[in-house]
């Protein structure tokens, strides 16, 4: 699965108050990082639902990303303590079901912490590529750069269905 | 599709030009996303700009745009700027939707190919997010007058003064027993050598007296709860013993207590107060404190002298402890700052040589009111010093202690060097690193200190010893210093030394700042919401922040900063009502099951729990004056019942299905399949 052209596909989850405006403060900073990862803004990583990550794994990412305020500067006094529960307990699930438990990463970032944002990006883009495709959807191969489509994926939702029922 | 959608992708001249290729982003998306409801996709050189936002407003109201996606900066820079743009046409603003391709793209990626095509993602999962936003209205709160002003130096009694003169209602709650802040310390300020007493003491004089100031002296803030014009605020009035209703200040009690203690704070260990006292003569308010763990009353049971004398019968030895509720529209936090312990730096002898002395006490030394009556004497009370060293920088540009620059040091150091010379005629010398001695007047001042003779060493001490090697150091401190001028090490005999002892955050300042919903800095400083352009604001509306607490600075930024605060709560004020997020959870009534697992998610206690009755079952429910809209509860609900406006399931699962291209058109991908999913 070592393909050298492929180019796996991050879905971010961050918070409103520092992990996006980490991403922000990276681009002030013209930070350089693979274009692989998507963001989601959420207003707390505490909105997060474990199925969205599931839901992003079964609709054809390769990793899934989730980043809120440091433990103890929550902009909601506590809600990143939630977060951090429900990443662990999604990283055993995914482990369960088959899936490396890496391609899920927890990051804490505040609002000045772009170069750490754009750092830890690029080290999971590296690890992910080097996992290969997750491949969940069945379209393997539809995502490498010889192809043309260097970031879109393509297919059905079939397993979004099947893991939403 | 019913929606019909408007995209509009943003050049920002060549900031996201210059990486993506705008117009065939924009060209694809009204392709390509045509079946999810894309009528309207322009690119456009700034869409900011006026001509830009009147592209989006002719577009609503010609081509009847339902939804509108713009694909340009962060929204937290210009989603205001869209926002009203929309509703300026008349569609609601949370139908307009940002996309960051500027932050999120063409700043950090170098690949043009890969980063027009994840613009392309990005905006198809705008697209398809926006498809399920619905209409919000903003929530309208009337603000409360009142403003909460913590800590009463400087700073504080400017914002307060400020405040109150406009007509508003002021709580000030300071922690001593007067306020007055580290400036009824000093003697002189500098740069003019203004008396400090002389043009503070009619200020708080001002403060007591004022009608629209409510002054709670003796008093800390132990809880705050609310937002932005509706704060509800408990401040715990600590027992003074003295019934404030019938003291008149005359001070016999102060007098007739027999119990002397070292006064570690106002006096700063030099002099010494009763048991129960008043910090300074000046101080306001007048009434006295007694010190429970010196009061002979108190630790011994007999005494009670100062109730005997007391000619009003003030003195109330069973005074508790009081917490008063107060409701405030706004809070400024003057907290102000705490001198470097020079303890820490152990080889300046600080605690150790007794003749070695911190800014802040000779400043009590000086002190006209002081405790030596303004005479410049050494730790024995009588010997006048021969020499003086003053070390500049101390726990300060150090990164052994702290990084930052205290900004005050080199003028104090420069003011001490005058007084000293002034009074006792000493040579002086000032160890320095560098002389920091910008704004008004104050190298002037310097040039004036140059000319009075005093000496200035340039290079970090290494060391104050008592320990003399050579003859006439004897009986001496010794300063061991590198001249770098003359790139030697010199010895410099001196009767006493002055620690220019830098500035520190507040100990407690971040139990503050958490206190009130706002950080700190990496320092410890309070973080303001821009560095430039919104000095005195936080991230947290309502709360904002003035003087030393937001950095080191001299009297006259702290006033500047307390009246800049004071400026922005009148703003607020005068609005009399505030518009907030709309973004708030609440509960389907009918699908909620009563559970409760959302009831502990919440740190706002915005969510009640109402038991059955005859008429309806048991259901919770969100307050949303009190929801913040994080979402916790949104997506620990297992039943679905719970819905997050602006940031509900269906968006962020639509957004999600977006940014994977999902419902692309006509590239070989199925359509959405549509489904029920929670709200």
């Amino acid at each position: 699965m070592a393909d050298k052209t492929f180019e796996p596909l991050i879905i971010g989850f961050t918070c409103n108050w520092c992990s996006y405006r980490a991403a922000d403060s990276a681009g002030l900073g013209r930070m350089k990082y693979p274009p692989n990862i998507r963001l989601i803004r959420l207003m707390c990583s505490g909105r997060l639902d474990t199925t969205f990550v599931l839901r992003a794994f079964a609709n054809g990412a390769d990793g899934v990303l989730i980043s809120g305020c440091h433990p103890g500067d929550c902009h909601y006094v506590e809600q990143n303590y939630k977060t951090q529960s429900r990443f662990l307990l999604l990283r055993r699930l995914l482990a369960q079901m088959g899936i490396e438990p890496q391609r899920l990463k927890l990051l804490w970032a505040s609002a000045a912490e772009g170069a750490i944002f754009a750092d830890e990006v690029t080290k999971m883009t590296e690890e992910i590529r080097a996992l290969g495709p997750l491949n969940w959807r069945g379209d393997e191969g539809r995502r490498t750069k010889d192809e043309g489509h260097s970031l879109a994926v393509g297919g059905r939702r079939s397993a979004v269905a099947e893991v939403a029922a | 599709m019913t929606e019909r959608i408007g995209v509009y992708v943003c050049h920002c001249g060549s900031n996201i030009a210059g990486m993506v290729d705008v117009a065939d982003v924009a060209k694809w998306a009204g392709e390509k996303l045509k079946a999810r409801g894309v009528i309207v996709a322009r690119d456009y050189k700034f869409m900011c700009s006026s001509t830009g936002q009147e592209i989006i407003q002719k577009d609503i109201q010609e081509l009847g745009l339902t939804r509108v996606v713009v694909a340009a900066c962060s929204p937290h820079l210009h989603e205001p700027t869209f926002r009203t743009a929309c509703e300026r046409a008349g569609l609601n603003p949370y139908l307009c939707e940002m996309v960051s391709i500027r932050e999120q793209v063409s700043w950090v990626h170098t690949d043009k190919v890969a980063a027009t095509e994840k613009s392309k993602a990005m905006i198809a999962g705008g697209v398809e997010r926006v498809i399920y936003n619905e209409p919000l209205e903003q929530l309208r709160v009337p603000i409360n007058p009142a403003t909460l002003i913590v800590g009463s130096g400087i700073a504080g009694i400017q914002a307060a003064l400020e405040v109150a003169e406009s007509g508003s209602p002021v709580y000030l709650v300071e922690r001593e027993p007067s306020i007055g802040g580290h400036m009824a310390q000093f003697d002189k300020t500098f740069p003019t050598l203004d008396c400090s007493a002389c043009i503070l003491t009619p200020k708080m004089v001002q403060v007591g007296n004022h009608p629209n100031i409510t002054l709670m002296s003796y008093a800390e803030v132990t809880n705050v709860d609310g937002y932005v014009g509706n704060f509800t605020v408990t401040v715990k009035k600590k027992a003074r013993y003295v019934n404030t209703d019938l003291c008149n200040g005359c001070g016999v009690c102060q007098d007739k207590c027999p119990k002397k203690v070292i006064d570690p704070v106002f006096e700063a260990g030099l002099g010494y107060r009763k048991a129960i006292y008043r910090p300074f003569p000046q101080a306001v308010p007048k009434y006295p404190v007694i010190d429970r763990e010196n009061c002979t009353f108190f630790q011994k049971g007999t005494c009670k002298a100062c109730q005997k004398f007391c000619p009003t019968g003030a003195i109330d030895f069973n005074q508790k402890d009081e917490y008063v509720t107060l409701h405030v529209g706004n809070c400024i936090l003057a907290t102000g700052y705490d001198l470097f312990d020079a303890r820490r730096i152990s080889q300046y002898g600080y605690g150790r040589l007794a003749n070695v002395f911190t800014s802040l006490e000779f400043e009590r030394l000086s002190n006209a009111a002081g405790p030596t009556g303004g005479k410049i004497v050494l730790r024995d009370g009588v010997t006048v010093p021969q020499s003086v060293g003053i070390i500049h920088c101390v726990g300060s540009r150090d990164k052994h202690y702290n990084n930052y620059c205290s900004v005050i040091c080199c003028m104090q150091s420069l003011k001490f060097a005058h007084l000293v010379k002034e009074r006792t005629g000493a040579t002086v010398y000032n160890f320095y690193m560098d002389m920091r001695t910008a704004y008004k007047d104050y190298d002037e001042f310097y040039q004036r200190v140059l000319e009075e003779g005093t000496l200035f060493v340039r290079g970090r001490v290494a060391e104050v010893t008592d320990a003399a090697r050579l003859p006439g150091e004897e009986g001496k401190l010794i300063v061991q210093v590198e001249d770098t001028f003359i790139g030697k090490q010199r010895r410099i005999p001196v009767d006493m030394v002055i620690l220019s002892a830098g500035l520190e955050p507040r100990a407690d300042s971040k139990e503050l700042g958490k206190l009130f919903g706002i950080s700190c800095a990496a320092a410890g400083w309070f973080i303001e919401r821009h560095p430039k352009l919104d000095p005195v604001a936080t991230m947290t509306e309502g709360i904002f922040i003035a003087g030393a607490c937001q950095g080191p600075k001299d009297i006259p930024a702290s006033v500047a900063q307390g009246a800049a605060a004071a400026a922005r709560v009148i703003g607020k004020i005068q609005q009399k009502e505030i518009s907030i997020e709309p973004i708030r959870a609440s509960i389907d009534k009918e699908r909620c099951s009563a559970c409760r697992i959302c009831n502990n998610q919440c740190p706002f206690k915005a969510i009640n729990y109402i038991e059955a009755t005859a008429e309806h079952r048991a259901y919770s429910e969100v307050n949303p004056a009190l929801c913040q809209g994080c979402g916790t509860c949104v997506a620990a609900c297992p039943s679905g019942a719970i819905s997050g406006a602006a940031f509900s399931t269906s968006q962020l699962l639509a957004q999600l299905d977006g940014l994977m291209l999902l419902n692309v058109d006509g590239d070989g991908r199925g359509a959405r399949v549509e489904e029920t999913v929670p709200a």
